[in-house]
């Protein structure tokens, strides 16, 4: 919601700061042949924002509905939501890191390890099944706050660290689950319900509509805020129209959702971390702290910031996502094994974060990545299984691709934005 | 003459080997515009690094504020005194935008600990203006800026902070004409407010235009103190370098036979 173009402008307002504007400044007329102005100016530009990644998704979901009519039938999305959860968790942690302009190699190991800790504590040793959750979110986070340690106040670089925290923790996750290869957990039950659990569908439209009323409210808060502080701010239709553009994929979503079973609990799980992440990285002094940690972090400390404080921090809240991603896994394979988060999860994490838009070098980004970038990785997944005759050869191959095309997109808006003066990462 | 706002006295500071600093005394007045000057590597910056908290200085000198011991141990404990310093890299972050920049680690708050960015951009406008900065959008990335306007941006993000004592480093290197002019009636106004302000300058025009005296620095000593008026270039050119016999009055002298023998 950055009023970093000069899009969002009222065209006269006088006695406002917005009347001295440079004269060399791109002015928008508030019209809709104005607003294609500038959007066509952003795109060369390089502002590219999320519209590569929505086109994207678009793309694969035409594809696959081609290819097999089942694709985009209300029960297999709604599997699909199931299925991006954990790695999605996973994802929201490693955005976090990437923010900072580091890499956590480990989230697959720690989302292993956290599986391990709750399938033995509460099947070996009957815990209740929260306080097995909960002590497999407390190591995960211990871990990551050890990640931290190591890497802000001794100085190892993360890459080193985390790829230790990829073969140790890896190696406590086998000698936790040994000497069983597999532990089954209940079928039913706290852990299984948090991926079968699907709300009934006004509980759908409930979230719905308070989420758009909250949305809309707080933007014409800002709005009157900044109108009566003499600061340049979004005429009425746009913040209609931006709350309308929210509602779209809200009401398809939840719509099609209640035409299986309702809206998951893993699904609205995963987007509750990604909003509260949001709003923490973009309202908080800790997100703003993040941000410049990630992009000069010389000019944080001097600025006054822990910077050793906040890496630390940072590290944890990934390892903590990750943990509660191995958590998810337990929940939807109703088992833990000595292969749980050793496969592709690491790999699929990242990736999914990049191809949403957060960039590798820290201080561009944001929380919903994880969503977009976790719905493409799951979209060509979920494609992928419906076609007869293609394994996971072929998913690895189609990903690397998408990746690969993120990243160019990537470099080359980064390129249209030094040369436009626009800047940033 | 009254108890200088910060005064240091024996301050050294040692990297490794290297002693960048020797038993250095600096002091500065409220409404006084000191120059500290000296060549590359007489440990300017090592001083204003040391003065800022970025560097701890070797154990040994003291610093007064107002008379009184002070330890600067950490940037945050100059901030907490009143020390602002404007580095020659500007310390901006380039991915966020101007607002974010010039309330970096001191941003101002709703009640639930949320950032009021509002207040911000409003508080952000005022000083501009005030500053007489033209500056289209505080909204963009400051990697988009001019190095003029980036620099204004780092002195007025210094000004937030209702600092005592504003340190400057080479503030005008980067910029064109307009800018300099525009550089040195702020500090002209900063003096005027009656802030202490260091200025680290090797654009001895500058200097002599707004600095009130100069203290020079060469191989990590003190080597002079001047006041400006009544001090002329060639002495103050001459403590730069250690000797009356130095390049640039070398070349001074080279012109002036080369102006004489063409004639």
């Amino acid at each position: 919601m950055s009023r970093n173009t000069p899009v969002t402008d009222p065209p006269a307002t006088p006695e406002e700061p917005g009347a001295r504007r440079d004269p060399r400044l791109l002015e928008t007329a508030a019209s809709p042949s104005g607003w294609w102005a500038a959007i066509k100016r952003n795109v060369r530009a390089g502002e590219l924002g999320a519209a590569p990644v929505i086109i994207g998704l678009l793309l694969i979901a035409l594809v696959f509905q081609g290819l097999n009519d089942r694709f985009l039938s209300p029960q297999n999305l709604s599997n699909l939501t199931v299925q991006i959860a954990a790695i999605g968790l996973m994802t929201t942690g490693v955005i976090v890191v990437l923010l900072l302009g580091e890499i956590d190699l480990s989230i697959g190991s720690v989302a292993g390890l956290s599986a391990a800790i709750l399938a033995v504590t509460v099947m070996r040793h009957g815990w209740p099944e929260w306080a097995g959750i909960a002590a497999a979110l407390g190591v995960g986070l211990l871990v990551g706050l050890f990640h931290g340690f190591v890497f802000a106040k001794i100085g190892v670089p993360a890459f080193v660290v985390t790829l230790a925290g990829l073969l140790g923790w890896q190696g406590l996750h086998l000698w936790v689950m040994s000497p069983d290869g597999t532990i089954n957990t209940r079928s039913e039950g706290l852990i299984a319900s948090l991926t079968q659990t699907y709300f009934v569908p006004w509980i759908g439209w409930f979230l719905v509509l308070v989420t758009l009323t909250v949305y809309l409210a707080a933007s014409l808060a800002t709005e009157s805020g900044r109108r009566t502080s003499g600061l340049p701010y979004r005429p009425l239709a746009e913040t209609l129209l931006r709350t309308g553009l929210l509602a779209v994929p809200l009401v398809v979503g939840v719509w099609i959702l209640n035409q299986h079973n309702g809206l998951p609990l893993a699904f609205l799980i995963f987007v509750g971390a990604v909003v509260v992440l949001d709003l923490m990285l973009r309202k908080t002094r800790y997100g703003r702290m993040i941000y410049a940690v990630g992009g000069n972090a010389e000019a944080a400390r001097r600025a006054g910031i822990n910077t050793v404080l906040i890496r630390i921090s940072v590290f944890g809240i990934a390892s903590t996502l990750a943990a509660l991603g191995g958590v998810m896994l337990v929940s939807r394979n109703i088992a833990a094994s000595t292969t749980t988060g050793g496969g592709s999860e690491l790999m699929m994490a990242i990736a999914a974060a990049v191809i949403g838009g957060t960039s590798l070098f820290g201080g561009r980004g944001n929380a919903y990545s994880a969503l977009l970038g976790g719905l493409v990785l799951g979209a060509i997944t979920s494609g992928l299984l419906l076609l007869p005759g293609v394994d996971t050869s072929v998913r690895f191959m189609i990903t690397a691709a998408v990746l690969l095309v993120a990243v160019i997109i990537d470099a080359a808006s980064r390129r249209g934005r030094a040369t436009h003066a626009r800047g940033g990462g | 003459m009254s108890t200088p706002v910060l005064e240091l006295s024996g301050i050294s500071k040692t990297f490794g080997a290297v002693r960048a600093l020797d038993e250095v005394d600096l002091h500065v007045q409220e409404g006084e515009v000191v120059a500290l000057l000296g060549d590359n590597g007489a440990g300017k910056s090592t001083l204003v690094k040391v003065i800022a908290g970025a560097h701890a200085a070797d154990t040994g000198g003291t610093v007064a504020w107002d008379g009184r011991a002070v330890d600067i141990s950490a940037p945050a404990d100059a901030q907490r005194l009143g020390i602002a310093t404007i580095y020659q890299d500007l310390a901006l972050c380039d991915n966020l935008d101007i607002v974010a920049n010039l309330f970096l680690g001191n941003e101002h708050l709703h009640f639930p600990g949320t950032l009021d960015e509002v207040e911000m951009e409003r508080r952000a406008w005022e000083l501009l203006r005030s500053l007489s900065v033209d500056i289209p959008d505080l909204r963009v990335p400051v990697a988009s800026l001019s190095g003029g306007q980036r620099q204004i941006v780092a002195i007025a993000r210094a000004l937030l902070g209702k600092p005592r004592v504003v340190m400057l480093d080479e503030p005008t290197a980067a910029l064109g004409v307009a800018q300099t002019a525009q550089v040195l009636d702020l500090i002209e106004q900063l003096r005027d407010q009656g802030l202490g302000v260091i200025l680290i300058s090797h654009n001895m025009a500058d200097v002599r235009a707004v600095a009130d005296r100069a203290a020079v620095l060469r191989l990590g000593r003190n080597a002079g103190d001047f006041p400006i008026a009544g001090t002329s270039y060639e002495e103050i050119v001459a403590a730069i370098t250690g000797a009356a016999d130095n390049p640039v009055a070398r070349r001074d002298g080279r012109q002036t036979t080369g102006a004489e023998e063409s004639r």
